[in-house]
């Protein structure tokens, strides 16, 4: 198991740890977004993108949806190798995703429906979502580095920005959760609705898409709505607690939309999506000293404020924190400046053969460029971050995603094809 | 196989034909030819019907066969399907037949020397209570069907013998080759294979489906666990290998009595792709011997086999099915054939020496085929 090495005890970083006063947050893993709150209190962001109790989000616009739009509480991630050699086969597809993500965000089945067709042939859509509400489903598509290999003509369209992602200290990467030439998002507030979703769009694909890999998440650990209350991770404490605004239009086009200037003009309004699957080591930090962990996430555990304030808003201290925390190390201000939108869920995939939880953070981060964002970020958390010890990165995928669908006549990747 | 999947419908209407064939015929023998029995003069090469237009109801032949070879007669619906048959019809005898026959287009065939498609004629059923008619086109896909179904399970025999005779001989290592091909008509037409549903369980059950079964374990896996899994050949193998051999046979007597239609054709070629999704891609099938690539193609053969045959009513319906399915179909075949290294050989890569990637690359194959497959029958019936 990857996380055999992770687990067993690191004296230099305990030693470190046992020193005090710094805090890591899990988000930082995560983000530079995250960690800390500037200012903004909860009551500044009145916003609500799409309104809660399973209502539909509007598929069409200029950008995709789930990406700015409110984070709800289910996942279902999925990474598809493309099969088909056929580019012609491949622009179809897509057609057919959109159309079929039209219909099923606003709470339709797909195609000719579950039942009432012809007998002898199995129905269009799969049915275990019939009679379930829109539930604020999501489907947000990305291409991987993979796609602009030269089978589709689409070499002299990559994007510099879409950088095979370096190899970071401490990763310990499985092949078969990583990559993927497309990937589709789906996130709502009924499991069953996410996963009908994925269920059917890989249905629809066979033959011309392979599902690589997929991740179910539960408890948003983020929220793209200032909640009063920020989700807590697996290890119990607050994180993303200044993440960005969805209404927040100038950090969004300052952080997170690609522009046309920024070299592949099929981009404009999109953005690059990192996902990692990063394992945590839930028994070992269970025994860990309260002292301990809030020093490594330099909150308490709480509120959620940071070392030597009182609210989880309050602005940081970053000298309060040790320096291999993972909120001063994550933060945007040891960074550069570097920001992220945030969009990550728990999971568990149940035990591990020996037992342990397998579960931890799928970690989802929606950035303008990750050259300035995710990837510094993570360089100096993975050689620094006190976080390491209960955690492991092993899985890692990066996706172009890319505008949104204008309307009925558009499709995802229509600028990217055409 | 899918333990103790038994089709109850398919067995039933098997059960009933075979009823009729064997009680009736008996039965009518000993009343004599009526007036109104139709008479049949079989000779080595011709087949001649007295009435080749009648009522629907109680029909009774009166067979005679003035040539030199035994005979059999046989009463066919339009799609190869026996309504009735006596076999044995030695020369220079005479024999009957009744059945119960509904209003529709009939064959009348001899067979001297008991082999090949027979001497047929054409005949009509006249009345009420017709059922209802199909196209030419799918009857012929379905008698070509019923053909190579027999001829599977014809060829299956000498193959599953030569297996038998290696395990009663004792021959771990000949028994061992001869395995896997003894299994390959049977995988080419397990959907109907399985719609006998008392032949499967005793020939092709898994260990997984013995404590259900209710029944001693017996049939190929059980032969597989003591070749591979065992590693000896005792006496209670060799006589398991006889009664492989006798179940065969009465598979081999049943098959042509199998109800087939057309969408049961595209349908089980879809449950082919099934099988190879559910037991031969994760290795369970031949858990023992790993010859599960073996099975995988003969599958797909089956599947193929019963595709082409429909095609010339899907190519009218639905044409774009058809050109999805040449492709993955081809595309599977590709992928089987990196698994063995002469084409014209069923020697295929152990299956636990394919890779993990090897093996969702398989996986895929299946998914992309069998996808498309599952709308054949949908189809073959608008």
């Amino acid at each position: 198991m990857p996380d055999e090495e992770a687990n067993s005890p690191s004296p230099s970083r305990r030693s470190v740890i046992g020193w005090g006063g710094a805090g890591l947050a899990l988000g930082a893993v995560a983000a530079g977004g995250a960690a800390v709150a500037l200012g903004g209190g909860e009551d500044d962001d009145p916003a609500q993108p799409a309104a809660s109790g399973g209502a539909a989000v509007p598929f069409h616009g200029p950008h995709q949806a789930g990406i700015a739009t409110a984070v709800p509480d289910r996942l279902h991630f999925a990474a598809f190798d493309v099969t088909t050699k056929d580019r012609a086969e491949l622009v179809q597809l897509l057609k057919d995703w959109t159309a079929a993500a039209a219909r099923l965000t606003a709470g339709h089945a797909v195609g000719d429906g579950a039942y009432g067709g012809q007998p002898e042939a199995p129905p269009d859509d799969t049915g275990e979502a019939l009679g379930l509400k829109p539930s604020r489903l999501t489907l947000t598509i990305g291409f991987g580095p993979s796609l602009f290999d030269g089978r589709f003509g689409l070499k002299g369209k990559r994007p510099a920005a879409l950088v095979d992602l370096p190899k970071f200290p401490g990763d310990n990467l499985d092949p078969a959760r990583s990559g993927g030439d497309l990937c589709v998002q789906a996130c709502s507030d009924d499991p069953q609705v996410a996963v009908h979703a994925i269920r059917n769009l890989a249905r629809i694909g066979f033959g011309k898409v392979a599902v690589r890999w997929s991740q179910l998440g539960f408890g948003k650990t983020s929220s793209t709505t200032p909640d009063a209350q920020t989700p807590r991770n697996l290890f119990g404490f607050k994180d993303g607690t200044r993440n960005i605004s969805g209404t927040d239009t100038a950090t969004l086009d300052k952080h997170v939309w690609a522009s046309e200037k920024d070299g592949a003009a099929w981009m404009a309004g999109g953005s690059y999506l990192v996902a990692r699957r990063i394992r945590m080591n839930i028994e070992t930090w269970d025994r860990t000293s309260l002292t301990e962990q809030e020093d490594i996430f330099g909150r308490d555990k709480g509120e959620g404020a940071a070392v030597g304030k009182s609210k989880e808003h309050d602005e940081p201290l970053l000298k309060a924190m040790l320096p291999t925390s993972h909120v001063r190390l994550a933060h945007p201000d040891s960074n550069s400046g570097a920001r992220m939108l945030r969009r990550g869920y728990s999971f568990t995939d149940g035990t591990d053969g020996l037992g342990r939880l397998e579960a931890g953070l799928f970690f989802l981060a929606y950035q303008r460029d990750a050259r300035d964002a995710f990837i510094p970020v993570q360089r100096s958390l993975g050689r620094s971050d006190a976080l390491n010890e209960y955690i492991q990165h092993v899985g890692s995928a990066h996706f172009a995603v890319p505008p949104g669908v204008r309307d009925a006549d558009d499709w995802w990747g229509r600028a990217l094809f055409s | 196989m899918r333990p103790l999947r038994l089709s109850a419908l398919s067995a039933a209407a098997a059960a009933t034909v075979i009823a009729a064939v064997t009680g009736c015929a008996e039965k009518s023998s000993t009343q004599g030819s009526g007036s109104g029995a139709i008479q049949v003069v079989a000779t080595d090469d011709s087949c001649e019907v007295s009435k080749k237009e009648f009522p629907a109801g109680k029909v009774e032949l009166a067979v005679e066969n003035k040539g030199s070879k035994v005979t059999e007669v046989y009463i066919l619906f339009p799609d190869d399907r026996i309504v009735t048959e006596r076999e044995n019809i030695g020369p220079g005898t005479k024999a009957d037949l009744t059945a119960e026959i509904k209003a529709g287009s009939y064959e009348i065939a001899c067979k001297p020397g008991m082999k090949g498609d027979g001497i047929r004629q054409k005949v009509t059923v006249t009345g009420g209570g017709a059922a209802a008619r199909r196209s030419p086109e799918k009857d012929a896909a379905v008698a070509a069907y019923r053909t190579y179904v027999r001829e599977q399970a014809e060829q299956t025999l000498p193959k599953a013998q030569t297996f038998a005779d290696a395990v009663k001989a004792g021959d771990l290592e000949a028994a061992k080759k001869a395995y896997a091909p003894s299994r390959i008509g049977w995988e080419r037409t397990e959907p109907v294979a399985e719609s006998f549903g008392d032949i499967d369980p005793m020939v092709d059950l898994r260990a997984d489906g013995v404590e259900e079964s209710g029944k001693p374990w017996t049939g190929w896996h059980r032969l597989e666990k003591a070749l591979w899994e065992d590693k000896k050949i005792g006496a209670e193998e060799k006589t398991l290998a006889d009664t492989l051999m006798k179940d065969l046979k009465t598979w081999v007597n049943k098959v042509g009595t199998a109800e087939i239609t057309p969408s049961s054709m595209a349908n089980g070629a879809k449950e082919l792709l099934d099988e190879v999704a559910t037991g031969k891609v994760t290795g369970e099938e031949e858990r023992y011997s790993h010859t599960d690539l073996v099975d995988f193609k003969a599958n797909v053969e089956g599947a193929e086999k019963a595709y082409t045959l429909l095609k010339p009513v899907t190519s009218k319906s639905d044409p774009k099915l058809t050109v999805t399915l040449d492709r993955q179909f081809a595309a599977l075949n590709k992928l089987l054939d990196k698994h063995r290294p002469d084409t014209s050989s069923y020697d295929f890569t152990s299956y636990d020496k394919v890779s993990d990637a090897d093996r969702k690359e398989l996986s895929d194959g299946v998914n992309a085929l069998a996808e498309p497959l599952s709308k054949l029958a949908a189809a073959v019936t608008k």
